[in-house]
């Protein structure tokens, strides 16, 4: 044999048992998670590499889908619903709402599609299963960065300098991907037995574009704010573009507020989900 | 003092098996939900479930650097215990103590991702499996040179041939250094040369490393030059352990003496199989014409059905493959059943024990339908016994037709 020699494994007395019975699977889970945090690494990595080499076009497509969707919805609210603006110019309202609308879309949609999409691992390979759905999420922020370093220069094309503000960008690019992580922990587990939330995300897309403020700002309109901001969406997009356009625009903060709350609770109670229907994942797969 | 590297006590693993679909859609459920809640109004009990016990109560325990073979038949279990153990899948009941680093080989390249390159796919499954980045990188020549892959390394391996691609899987699953290593049915893939070089690798990892080995094979060569000690499942349960080759005798000529019949109900497979042998009951004579009928059925049609059978011998080595395939002639493409005769104008097969393997599946990589393994025992036998010696099965596999031609020299 060409390799050379390796050590002999210690006794068997010194090394860890690890006992596996009914229901025992949770023991060692956090730290499992810990332990396996380079395969999550390896799994967002190839996410990202694959994307890139399939599509000829790969960044241009984080670019030309908002670019196009900026000036149709720019046309629909700014023109034809005539929407206040409130000195801000039109197509950057609709393209600071657009980014954290785009970096959700892909993390839920990747997260959520997630352990379908790696079912061939799941039942051959075990590793702790939240690994998969958040490395999913690598793709959506990758291209968020793309989108951002793109946006920049738009916004100080027209004349509006972010200010310190920015430095807050990372804080609700965290709250959106919570949201986006919590709700696809769902829809992927309930995914897992039924394969009929795959057609329900496009749905929940569809509606929330509109109920989320991605085409016209909340601030002018009192009478619709609370009950837009019981959509963790809301305060996170009214935030991005606060951060973005240098504080022309309002945060409402009973919005953020509930925005933080909903996120944490969905957050935990789809880890809770995810965890109690896990050790089932690969007999029904 | 060392203790035992794998001690399984009372394991069971049962799966549900809903009585008609599994409920895949949502309105599946709502429906039977519907249905099971009209169900126990009327009669007071719920949906009908099946349970389905794939292990019960297995015991056994192994020691360190044991190298232990599993063999049974399909659906006895194997698989499931060695998911459990990988711990893919959650025992029911039972207890399993590992000591040590486990890695599992359930199938070659896990995770390979068609379109990444050579190098990349290394690393990836080098990870899936439970590698450090840094331990892949320190072993990444050794596992090139293993796969012999050195100038493809950068290409897609979706370019790769299918034996290169076996090659680099088996060589990153080859070069894992866990304690204990769990491997299931992988070496039926790949050429007979590589096959003999995994078997060398992993005769090393046993030997000279130390390490504990579960090994999952119906090649019963394999098992008995790699393994000391062997597990006979049988429908869930531990039929026979001890060393490796009273098992394996055990096994076969439990195989020869004849195996049950097998029941469809309302699914698509193969029904019965049957074979006429010239010397009548299960005695075939060598050059006589041998007819194989197999009955399929197929409550829906098979869009693109192929039938492969395998001639075993009693090794289980595959000896002659034969086939029918969709595009060279249509079966079974509507509903009902379908018989399919074949007849061999002339067995050529060496004296010995012999049975059937068949498939039926839809072309290679697509969905498998049914495999009927070690079905239609039968003997060949030949009539032209020498004066000089007699025939023996272990001096070839089969007969060419052959004509000598005598021209003295002077």
């Amino acid at each position: 044999m060409d390799s050379p020699a390796t050590a002999t494994p210690p006794p068997s007395s010194e090394l860890p048992a690890l006992v596996l019975a009914a229901g025992r699977a949770s023991a060692h889970y956090w730290r499992d998670l810990w332990r396996y945090r380079e395969l999550a690494g390896f799994l967002a990595w190839r996410d990202i590499k694959v994307r890139y080499k399939q599509a000829v076009l790969g960044i241009a497509w984080a670019v030309v889908q908002p670019a196009v969707q900026t000036v149709l919805l720019t046309f629909v609210f700014g023109k034809l619903a005539k929407m206040p603006d409130g000195g801000v110019p039109y197509p950057l309202l609709v393209l600071c709402g657009l980014l954290p609308w785009q970096l959700f879309t892909g993390a839920f949609n990747g997260a959520g599609s997630s352990l379908v999409g790696n079912s061939h691992l799941i039942s051959k390979v075990y590793f702790p299963r939240l690994i998969v759905p958040v490395s999913a999420l690598a793709v959506a922020l990758l291209d968020f960065a793309v989108m951002l370093a793109l946006s920049l220069p738009v916004i100080a094309f027209f004349g509006l300098w972010p200010g310190w503000q920015l430095l807050l960008l990372p804080a609700f690019v965290l709250l959106t991907l919570v949201i986006a992580l919590g709700a696809g922990l769902w829809i992927t587990a309930l995914t897992v037995k039924f394969r009929d939330f795959r057609f329900i995300t496009p749905f929940i897309l569809q509606i929330g574009m509109f109920v989320t403020p991605v085409g016209y700002r909340t601030d002018f309109l009192p009478n619709w704010r609370d009950l837009l901001a019981l959509n963790p969406l809301s305060a996170v997009v009214d935030g991005m573009r606060w951060c973005l356009l240098g504080g022309r625009t309002e945060i409402y903060l009973p919005g953020l507020a509930t925005s933080i709350i909903t996120a944490a609770l969905l957050l935990i109670s789809g880890v809770w989900y995810f965890r109690r229907t896990e050790r089932s994942f690969a007999d029904i797969i | 003092m060392s203790l035992p590297a794998i001690e399984v006590s009372g394991l069971s693993k049962r799966y549900v098996i809903e009585r008609e679909s599994r409920h895949d859609s949502l309105r599946d459920t709502l429906h039977h939900s519907a249905r099971k809640l009209w169900r126990r109004l009327r009669w007071g009990t719920g949906f009908e479930r099946e349970e389905f016990w794939a292990l019960r109560d297995v015991s056994f325990s192994i020691q360190p650097g044991e190298v232990v073979g599993i063999i049974g038949r399909n659906g006895a279990g194997k698989s499931t215990l060695l998911k459990i153990l990988s711990r893919i899948t959650e025992p029911t009941a039972g207890q399993i103590t590992l000591r040590g680093r486990v890695a599992s080989l359930l199938e070659v390249g896990t995770g390979f991702h068609p379109d990444l390159s050579g190098r990349e796919n290394i690393y990836l499954n080098g990870a899936i499996l439970g590698m450090q980045r840094a331990e892949i990188r320190k072993k990444f020549d050794e596992i090139v040179a293993f796969a012999e892959v050195e100038r493809f390394l950068d290409t897609p391996v979706k370019r790769y041939s299918s034996g290169m691609y076996v090659r680099l899987a088996f060589a990153v699953a080859a070069h894992l250094e866990p304690e204990i290593l769990i491997v299931d049915e992988v070496l039926a893939v790949g050429d007979a040369q590589f096959q003999k070089k995994c078997l060398g690798k992993m005769q090393d990892v046993a030997r000279n490393q130390g390490r504990t080995v579960l090994f999952v094979s119906h090649d019963l060569n394999a098992m008995a030059t790699l393994t000391n000690g062997c597990l006979w499942l049988q429908a869930g349960q531990v039929g026979m352990s001890g060393p490796t080759r009273e098992v394996i005798g055990a096994y076969l000529s439990r195989l020869a003496a004849g195996d049950e019949k097998r029941i469809q109900a309302n699914k698509t497979g193969i029904e019965r199989v049957e074979i006429e042998c010239s010397g009548g009951g299960i005695t075939q004579w060598f050059g006589e014409p041998m007819r194989i009928r197999i009955l399929l059925a197929h409550p829906q049609p098979i869009v693109r059905a192929c039938l492969s059978l395998q001639i075993l011998d009693s090794l289980r080595r595959p000896v002659t493959h034969l086939w029918i395939y969709h595009d060279q002639q249509t079966f079974a493409d509507s509903s009902g059943k379908t018989e399919l005769v074949c007849d061999l104008p002339k067995v050529r097969l060496n004296v010995g024990n012999y049975h059937l393997r068949i498939f039926l599946s839809e072309p290679p990589g697509g969905r498998e339908w049914d495999v009927l393994d070690g079905a239609c025992n039968f003997e060949v036998l030949r009539r032209d016994q020498s004066n000089l010696w007699g025939w023996r099965p272990d001096t070839a596999a089969y007969f060419e037709e052959n004509s000598w031609t005598i021209r003295k020299q002077t």
